[in-house]
């Protein structure tokens, strides 16, 4: 079949954010009435990708093409005239104002008025041409998430887009609307529309696309011209690689249970709620959650962490059931806990490190006295674990905003594991650092686990998970889909799980 | 109760409703414009001020009323120019900004107004506008003369609120302006510029502004006194909330704000004895107070308001 | 082209250096106007510093203006450290005025006047603070906004009062009944009117400094205000804070209106306070909201509006040059702030 040339084409693209290298050298092509999968985890680049392509970000190098011809992105409005539109995972949308307002918002009046005549007909021309309708004068406010969806897309064919770039829209979605998104997909490239469908769920991806390019750590690692014909398993292969560490994980001789948490259930919390969550760690083992991002991690940490209390179930911590759920209330019980996200609830950035160090046990007489600070007491507890754990940093007193990921996370470690805790939450432990420092803080999470604390890791890294853990759950949709033994944990298995593919879903 | 009555359909009573509610009307559409695009002003007070005296100046040194006015728009403009720097284009705190701008403006205000007209024992006045009756709408009894027979002021006033809620709702650059303060990263992807649409809201608000305090030393007062503003920039802050940042009703709420005022004033001649007439002067910041409580101001407040806009941030 | 760019940490010298420029770049800049009056800003700027800092009558004139805008400093700081935004310093200061001067009324030792008049003032500050930070609090709605409100409703009910049930019989025009001269704050140097609450205020700032640095009170305000979301991780109960870093506050403008009634004024009127609150706001962001950085900035604004008037009488420049220096001085540190975040970089055009 004679290829038709691309409708647009990426060449080369690099981007960096500080330290991180979002995009490595990425080629993409799309031809026109094409649907291309763009596959990859959390991080993998892919919305960074297509944010180039926007004019949201510019690439620190390579080059776009439009029909063959290079172009310049530098802003949105650029991409728009090349007919290049896109639908966020966080919608562009005003709530306040109509459908049809949202739609002619930048785009010039007629006579100095809104062109309110020119866009009802354009709005019934898109209508006719992809089935794709809404009343023009309903507040946005009013539609349901499904409809704001349809919104984002018309917004884009309003503009005459050619290639349409959807991240991550089944996200929002009620199983019954995606089929209707499909449907309507299905539509536009039959008209010649270009495609570009970003998604981390293998079902999808294998239904809709005709071809898919994976990104892995922000490289493009493999293309697969029909996904219809491979299997789930090989596309989890692809998504989460094989570079394999080797574990060196002594066998493990777990005790009694130090944390147990039965039947919770939670109202929504950062878009999941838990439905009925039961997991028990044991005191010298180490369980892992496994999941993609938004299926109720969340919850699960805030809840182990006493930052959430649940509407139902129990948690207990080494025998002792929770009554009022506070930081402070599991701290006491022996747990630790490592946040997922360093600069916005670990630490305060602004002010010296070891107010950060300090924080969570502030009011115990290990640093303060009858509401005064002990001050040479604090002091003396932040130097020491500078040393114990090498953290890099010209002193107690300089901004925590100044360390570098790795040593951020040697501090975050650092203040739990000096009070020597029975359990330990972490969450995303190794995110974003270096090789080095996430072997540092494998390497400290196995030694707690050797000195008989229990952890519990929730992690998307499925290589980071294998390393540590003695038994992974994985969590979908707020329930937990299966756990496996370490033996018996393989990436494909879990990656199935964690898609929703295998086992109950 | 009837002399109350009486009192109201007094005209003179109803044309000093017109009279107060102007430059109230005036200020609240210029921080209106600026809020809608996500920009607070608190230095609207400090502006008034300004304006009423670059108004009052410029009258007196040339003769021409009409050239005030365009000054006070001017010196409005220019405070907006230099808000709108520090919020917008630098991103800096809108609250101390704010702050610092009625400080700086008043301050600036009277500085220059002693400078130019020195220390007089009796403060100097101007031939201030006077009232431009519209034949034929004016002799319509007791509406009449209250409305159609005003400075010229008020009926740019009067005018001012349907062609804000044109300018706004019904053209394209309305659109961008509701769309930056709702959501500025839509609008920039939909190819507005977030920074120039709020540098025009900002500006044409503090020119409202410099226009409102115009009207108190050129119209109503026909001087410039250090009391010639007190406190009717705080009301209109209070007036956009009350009003829900939509024109209309933020005159109306300027305009009931300004039945309470004339009342009050009345009022206090006739004697009502024992309640005081600041039990009047508080009630709309009360009730202001209480339906920023009651109706969750995240519902109807611009959503942008306060966020400076910054490209990419991850 | 010049582009802003994130800084990593800040120079220690730059706690001096960044209010140090920032007043001198408005004094630069309004030395533009003292031009305009034909005047010579070298010599206009001398008279000022020379009136109010210069002989021992000036310096007490300046430190007597300054203990009021210490508290209110002070009041302001300690807000926009838990990023409690009161702008209602100036109706807090009223209410305490107001309720000092009920309770000094009342005949009773001046051992015990005293204290009770601080007592009551800081209550009632406390109290009018609180509404915004309640309001917020419980419900959400903008302190700014409610805080700013509030200024008016306390201004016009203290009008009220006195022009009503609380008006002194003995006064020509509206004004309090004045309190008892027994409650008179001690005057510390003879021949001046530097009295004891000055000396309230001296103490109030490193009092102050302290309960920020060193209690865990004040490490909690602090660590809310920086980073509310790791605050709540950490344990800390973040509405608690606001409302403690409100009575603080509110307490603390509340002293400054004690002061004025029982040193200066001995009862209250309506233009009480020439707006001291708002001069509180721009002395805690010059002073970066360090307690002890607030008496300096204090007494730099104290002397600048004291100094106005004999540099006035002698450059014929006017009075109101203290309040565009006011003014400019808090616009020029707000800018002088942008550099401890950022730095300013060269770079090539896009």
């Amino acid at each position: 079949m004679p290829q038709p040339s691309p409708l647009i084409e990426m060449r080369g693209i690099c981007k960096r954010f500080g330290a991180v290298d979002a995009n490595r050298n990425v080629d993409l092509a799309v031809a026109p009435g094409e649907i291309l999968g763009l596959l990859g985890e959390n991080g993998a680049g892919k919305t960074t990708l297509m944010n180039i392509l926007f004019g949201a970000y510019a690439p620190d190098a390579g080059e776009i093409l439009v029909e063959g011809r290079p172009l310049r992105i530098a802003r949105s409005g650029d991409a728009l005239a090349a007919g290049i539109g896109m639908v966020h995972q966080h919608f562009h949308l005003a709530a306040r104002l109509s459908v049809l307002e949202n739609l002619l918002v930048g785009l010039p009046g007629k006579g100095g008025r809104l062109d309110r005549p020119g866009g009802l007909a354009r709005l019934a021309e898109i209508g006719a041409r992809y089935g794709l309708r809404l009343e023009p004068d309903r507040p946005v406010s009013a539609l349901s998430i499904g409809e704001q969806q349809r919104l984002e897309i018309l917004k884009a064919l309003f503009r005459g887009a050619r290639l349409l770039i959807l991240d991550e829209p089944t996200a929002v979605l009620a199983p019954g609307e995606v089929e209707g998104l499909f449907e309507a997909l299905r539509a536009m490239a039959a008209q010649g529309l270009g495609i570009v469908f970003i998604s981390h769920k293998l079902n999808e991806v294998r239904a809709l696309t005709h071809r898919c390019v994976v990104l892995r750590h922000g490289r493009v690692v493999g293309q697969v011209d029909d996904p219809a014909a491979t299997s789930s398993a090989e596309m989890a292969q692809l998504m989460c690689g094989r570079e394999i560490v080797p574990p060196l994980r002594p066998p493990a001789a777990p005790g009694g249970p130090v944390l147990e948490l039965a039947g919770v259930a939670t109202s929504a919390h950062a878009g999941m709620r838990l439905r009925d969550v039961s997991i028990s760690v044991r005191a010298g083992e180490i369980v892992g959650v496994a999941g993609v991002s938004g299926n109720g991690q969340r919850a699960l940490a805030d809840v182990v962490s006493g930052m959430l209390t649940p509407d139902a179930g129990t948690l207990t911590i080494a025998g002792t059931r929770i009554q009022r759920f506070s930081p402070r209330a599991v701290q006491a019980q022996g747990l630790g806990r490592i946040p997922e996200d360093r600069m916005t609830t670990g630490l305060v950035a602004g002010l010296p490190l070891a107010d950060s160090m300090v924080l969570p046990r502030i009011g115990t007489p290990a640093f303060s006295r009858a509401g005064l600070l002990d001050r040479a007491a604090i002091l003396a507890f932040v130097e020491e674990q500078i040393a114990a754990f090498d953290i890099r940093c010209p002193g107690p007193m300089a901004r925590a905003g100044s360390l570098s990921g790795g040593n951020l996370q040697k501090a975050l470690l650092a203040r739990e594991l000096a009070f020597n805790p029975r359990v330990l939450i972490a969450a995303q432990p190794t995110r974003g650092l270096d090789i080095g420092a996430a072997r540092f803080v494998h390497d400290k999470l196995l030694e707690l686990r050797a000195k008989g604390c229990g952890l519990l890791v929730i992690g998307e890294d499925l290589e980071e998970l294998l390393i540590l853990c003695d038994r992974i759950a994985v969590i979908y949709e707020g329930r937990i889909a299966g756990v496996l033994e370490a033996a018996e944990a393989t990436i494909a298995r879990l990656g199935l799980l964690m898609s929703g593919a295998g086992g109950h879903a | 109760m009837t002399s109350i009555l009486e009192q109201v359909l007094q005209v003179g009573f109803l044309a000093a409703i017109f009279r107060i509610a102007t430059p109230l009307a005036l200020a609240t559409l210029g921080e209106m414009f600026s809020e809608r695009a996500g920009v607070l002003n608190l230095g609207i007070e400090g502006i008034m001020l300004l304006g009423a005296m670059a108004g009052f100046t410029a009258a007196s040194l040339t003769g021409s009323l009409w050239l005030g006015l365009l000054a006070a728009l001017l010196a409005g403009a220019l405070m907006g120019a230099l808000h709108a720097l520090l919020t917008v284009a630098l991103g800096l705190s809108q609250h101390v900004s704010g702050i610092g701008m009625t400080l700086f403006s008043s301050g600036l205000a009277y500085f220059l107004y002693r400078l130019i007209f020195g220390q007089q024992t009796v403060p100097p006045n101007i031939k201030g506008f006077s009232t431009v009756p519209i034949p034929g709408l004016s002799e319509i009894p007791i509406l009449g003369p209250a409305v159609f027979n005003q400075f010229a002021l008020v009926y740019i006033a009067i005018l001012a609120v349907p062609i804000s809620a044109f300018l706004i709702y019904r053209t394209p650059w309305g659109l961008s302006l509701r769309m930056v303060g709702e959501n500025p990263r839509a609008a920039d992807s939909a190819g507005v510029s977030v920074i120039a649409t709020r540098f025009q809201a900002v500006i044409l608000g503090a020119a409202l502004m410099g226009l409102a305090g115009a009207f108190l030393s050129m119209a109503q007062f026909n001087a410039f006194t250090f009391g010639v503003v007190s406190g009717r920039g705080w009301v209109a802050i209070a007036l956009v909330v009350f009003g829900r940042w939509d024109p209309w009703r933020s005159a109306g709420a300027a305009l009931l704000f300004a039945c309470v005022d004339a009342l009050q004033l009345r009022l206090q001649s006739t004697g009502l004895g024992h309640i005081p007439y600041q039990a009047f002067l508080i009630l709309p910041f009360l009730l202001t107070i209480i339906a920023m409580a009651l109706m969750s101001r995240d519902a109807v407040a611009p959503a942008a308001l306060l966020e400076p806009f910054r490209k990419e941030e991850r | 082209m010049l582009r802003l760019e994130a800084r990593s940490s800040t120079p220690a010298w730059f706690n001096l250096a960044l209010p140090l420029g920032a007043v001198a770049a408005t004094l630069i800049s309004c030395s533009g106007l003292i031009a305009l009056a034909r005047a010579n800003p070298l010599a206009a700027y001398g008279v000022m510093l020379s009136s109010s800092l210069g002989d021992l009558y000036g310096l007490t004139e300046t430190l007597t203006r300054a203990a009021p805008m210490i508290f209110t400093g002070l009041a302001v700081a300690v807000a926009f450290r838990a990023k409690f935004w009161n702008i209602g310093a100036e109706g807090q200061l009223m209410a305490g005025a107001v309720a000092s001067c009920a309770v000094g009324a009342i005949p009773m030792p001046g051992a015990v006047a005293m204290p009770a008049m601080a007592v009551a003032g800081a209550a009632a500050g406390a109290a009018v603070a609180l509404v915004p930070a309640l309001l917020r609090v419980r419900l959400k709605v903008d302190d700014v906004v409610t805080s700013l409100l509030l200024n008016s409703i306390v201004a016009y009910a203290l009008t009220a009062l006195i022009e009503g049930p609380w008006k002194d019989p003995m006064g020509g025009y509206p004004i309090s009944p004045p309190i008892e001269e027994t409650a008179y704050f001690p005057i510390l140097i003879a021949g001046t009117r530097l009295h004891l609450g000055v000396l309230a205020a001296l103490v109030a700032a490193p009092a102050i400094w302290f309960l920020i640095s060193r209690t865990t009170l004040g490490f909690a305000i602090r660590v809310t205000g920086e980073n509310a979301g790791a605050a709540r991780y950490g344990g800390i109960r973040v509405e608690r804070v606001l409302l403690a870093a409100a009575i603080l506050s509110g307490g603390l403008a509340g002293l400054a209106g004690v002061g004025e009634v029982g040193g200066v004024r001995y009862q209250v009127m309506s233009d009480l306070s020439p707006g001291f609150g708002y001069s509180g706001i721009v002395i805690a962001m010059l002073a970066r909201l360090n307690p002890l950085g607030v008496v300096p900035a204090a007494i730099f604004l104290a002397a600048v509006m004291t100094g106005a008037e004999a540099m006035s009488r002698a450059t014929g420049v006017p009075v109101f040059l203290g309040d565009v220096i006011q003014g400019m001085a808090l616009l020029s540190m707000l800018v002088a702030l942008l550099f401890t975040g950022y730095r300013i970089r060269r770079t090539a055009s896009p």
